[in-house]
Parts: structure tokens; sequence; C-alpha cells
């Protein structure tokens, strides 16, 4: 068994004991994977609310007037379109395209943001932050004092605005409010990594023990583990930072282009213009089984009797019935052509399909189609 | 966990039921609860042959794909065909409806490599240590 007792933990770490959770270390912290099993939690979240302890990741505030900063070309969302209270998605890049992480973007104020990124990477995105922008007021990473906890799930309206009232219900999705929680100002936002209708609420870390008990108070709200998180957002083809998606992978090739903004400046800019020109040498594809197996990180994709490429996630997914994953491969392969993955005797029979997996999540639930 | 007493059982987490020159088998209350969820599972085909010790089954759990090893040698019987749709059966009843397969005994002699229920518990035990 691993030695995990040196490893950080969140302000929860008593809790999840108590709630018999299995620990395990996830992006160098020791996170619960599961509690009453991944796929109960699973399907909790798909029908009611599950609640998440997402402490782990960082958070930076970075105080810049777009006129005078650089922040723009830090990262490949269109800050300038972004009104107050709105959050987009996007990625910071190195010179050659690479993914550094991918982030969440907060617009607090016309000259406020909150940058939230994966606990794995923080420490080098602040790095590459300080040492890339310019004209900025003040830049801070406040991970050490932010908590985060998600509540994901057709019911999380519901089950919020009991502790947060009615003016929950009206965010909309990517968009977020300030609330009175415990005596805090918070920031909620209807976000999420599920696919499901559900928030991501900002606490400091003092009052987050208070605030998971008081949201697990309620009974549509379960604990859900990082087990089951990882099924849900495979299900919806969300990449994973540091499985599917690293420094050395680009957006075009992950198929994330929608989230870069084309009409600016941007590091890694021109290495994503050269791939646009050049084409890409790998390409993500989704791919579904023909049977309860679960393909696996760094199975082989075989197409047509050749080794085209590897499996970077894969599962059972518990809302199909059938395995499911997403990998990397070198040439075109259309939808619907048969592949198989593979190791050693292993081999699964799959096709090529478009993401996401499941098609009946809530996260856009009350939106205009 | 449960450790049924009149059963044998492998370092593997294995467990066999002795009846005769046949044996059931199939994986501990303690490895269905190590791999959580079980999704899949691919057996044995009936008149196959295992071997003691080598590779008879394969258990996927959300998780992790894991072999599972045959307590002993012989040629396969019969297997749990309700697995392949309920692979669940073996996380809720690992000793009864979650039976693997039944084998035919080539040599009984081998039940001297394997622990009985007192013998398991201590060497769980000693794993958690």
């Amino acid at each position: 068994m691993e030695e995990s007792s040196t490893l950080p933990a969140t302000p929860l770490f008593e809790q999840h004991r108590n709630l018999g959770a299995k620990l395990a270390p996830f992006g160098g912290w020791l996170m619960p994977i599961q509690y009453s099993g991944i796929i109960d939690e699973h399907n909790w979240v798909r029908k009611n609310s599950g609640l998440f302890d997402i402490c782990h990741m960082g958070e930076f505030m970075v105080q810049a007037d777009l006129a005078k900063a650089n922040l723009g070309n830090l990262v490949t969302i269109n800050l300038e379109g972004m009104p107050q209270g709105a959050c987009r998605y996007g990625f910071m890049l190195n010179e050659q395209g690479g993914i550094i992480d991918d982030l969440l973007v907060y617009r607090i104020d016309s000259a406020e943001w909150m940058i939230v990124v994966n606990a794995a990477a923080s420490d080098g995105d602040f790095a590459h932050l300080k040492e890339h922008l310019t004209g900025a007021m003040r830049i801070e990473n406040i991970s050490q004092v932010l908590g985060k906890l998600d509540l994901q799930g057709p019911l999380s309206a519901d089950v919020l605005e009991d502790l947060a009232g009615p003016g929950i219900k009206s965010l909309k999705y990517y968009t977020f409010g300030y609330f009175d929680i415990l005596g805090e100002r918070i920031i909620i936002s209807r976000t999420g990594y599920t696919g499901e209708m559900g928030y991501e609420l900002y606490m400091p870390n003092n009052k987050i023990p208070q605030l998971w008990e008081k949201l697990l108070n309620d009974q549509r709200v379960k604990p859900i583990g990082l087990g089951a998180r990882d099924t849900l957002r495979l299900e919806m083809g969300y990449s994973l930072y540091g499985q599917d998606i690293d420094k050395n992978t680009t957006p075009l090739e992950a198929g994330l282009s929608n989230f870069i903004d084309w009409n600016k400046e941007f590091i890694g800019k021109g290495s994503l213009l050269k791939q646009k020109q050049n084409g890409v040498l790998r390409r993500m594809i989704c791919f579904l089984a023909d049977s309860r197996r679960s393909p696996r990180h760094n199975y082989r994709i075989i197409y047509k009797d050749k080794d085209v490429g590897a499996v970077t996630s894969g599962s059972f997914s518990p809302s199909l019935g059938f395995g499911i994953g997403m990998g990397y491969v070198k040439d075109e392969i259309s939808l619907g052509e048969q592949i198989i993955l593979s190791e050693n005797s292993i081999s699964i029979n799959a096709k090529v399909t478009a993401k996401p997996f499941y098609k009946n999540g809530s996260a856009k639930s009350g939106e205009k189609k | 966990m449960t450790i049924p007493e009149n059963l044998l059982y492998t370092k593997d987490h294995e467990w066999a039921r002795l009846d005769g020159d046949k044996v059931t088998m199939g994986i501990t209350d303690f490895a269905q609860g190590s791999l959580g969820d079980i999704t899949f599972i691919d057996l044995p085909k009936p008149g196959a042959k295992v071997e003691q010790s080598k590779w008879c089954a394969t258990v996927e759990s959300v998780k992790a794909a894991s072999d599972v090893y045959a307590p002993f040698s012989g040629e396969v019987l019969k297997v749990n065909t309700q697995l392949t749709g309920h692979p669940e059966l073996v996380n809720k009843s690992a000793y009864d409806a979650g039976w693997f397969a039944v084998v035919k005994i080539s040599d009984l002699e081998e039940k001297n490599k394997l622990m009985n229920s007192t013998q398991y518990k201590e060497y769980i035990q000693g794993l958690s240590k």
C-alpha cells in the first residue's frame, strides 16, 4: 500500500473518514475516491444531487485592466467579451501550443478575475502567470485559504435554494453570483464537471466543514468521490488534465478548438496556426465498446489491423452499461468505424462515436436551445 | 467482511468449496470489497483445462481489470452464466450467487497448498498492517 500520510488532505479529511470513504492520492492530495460505491454514487448524481470535495483545486485572484495588462495573452479565452458575472472555460498554453492547464476564468469586476486551475498543475500555472503577466496590479494564489465544494445533479437547484435563497435559480449556465451562506458572502457558479445541472461553491477553508455538513443534512444529497467524478465526466467526453491532455498535446489535437479565441494574440497561437495549416499528427477520438468491458489507459487502438494509437481514458459507463473511452489516433477515423482496443490477451470491439456518450444530462436545463 | 469456515482459500483471494472430486470457486468477500463495483467477468469455457495458481478468469471493476487464478487444477465443468449480465452478484453474494465455476479436480493433494478460514483471516490481517 502506498504511503500517503505525508500528503496534504482537505479540510474535510475527518468527515471523509467518518463517512467510511476510501481515500487515495490524487493530484498530490489525499482524496476520497468512493463512499457507498462508484456506480451507486454515479447514478445518484444523474438523478438527485451529489456533493464533491474539490478543495484541492487551485484559485488565483488577478487584478488586471485589460487595456494595460496582457492577461488575455495568457489564456485562449476571449476575456474582452466576458460580461461581469460570467465564467469561461479555456487553456493556458506554452509556446508550442501545448496545454499547461485547462482552467475556468471568472470575471469578478471589470478589472478583477478569478482563475480556477487543476491541483497538480497549480504551482506551475502560478509561476507561468507571474513570469509572463505584465501590467497587472495584483496577482495572488489563494488556493491555501479558499475551498470549493461542487453540488451536481438535477435536484441541486432545489437543494441550494434552501440555503442560498431563490436567487440561485436565476443563475444561468456558466455564470456566477454572490450569495450569503453561513455568514460569508461567497461565489457560486452554475458550472461543473458532470454534465448535470449544478454548482461550484467557493468558501473559505475554515467554513468548508460547516457547509459540507449543512448540505449533507439534506436527504436529497449524498457525498460523491473522485471515482464517480471520473465516470461522470468521461460519459460527457470531458478531458481530464494529466491524462487526456497535457503540455505535449494541443487543443487542436484534443478536439477542443471551440475554446480558442482566434481573434486575439495569445502564447502558443503561432504554433496552433501552423498546426492548423499543416494538419495535426494525432487527434482525439471517442469510442463505445460492444460489451461491458472497459477500455483502460494505455490500451492500444487497432484500426484495420494497424496499431494507430492509445487509450487515454476508459471506463465502464454506468449510465450506458457499456465500456467507453477516448484516445489519440494518428489518422482520421470516421464516426461509426470499427476499432479494437487491446492489451495482452484482452481485446475489446468498439466503434468510433461522437461525444457526449451520455446525452440526457441536465446541465443546461432551463436554457434556450 | 465474511470468511466462511467450510471453504479453502488462496493468497490471491479465491475461495474453493470442495464436494468430492469437484470444487466450486469464486473470489472472496475481501476481494470484491477491494475491487469495488464489478462491471464485467470473463469466465473460462466449460471443458477448458485450468491449472492451480494460473489464470482462469478476469474480473473488471470500474477501477481496474484483475486476473483470477484457479485454486485447483482440472477441467471446467460449468460456469455461472448469470454473471455475464449481472456481474454485481459477486459484490452482493461473493460465496453463493457470485460463484464463478465448478471444476473437476485432477489432483486432490493440491488442497495442501490452500489455507483454511483461520489461516486466511490471519493472512488478511497481515496484509493490512
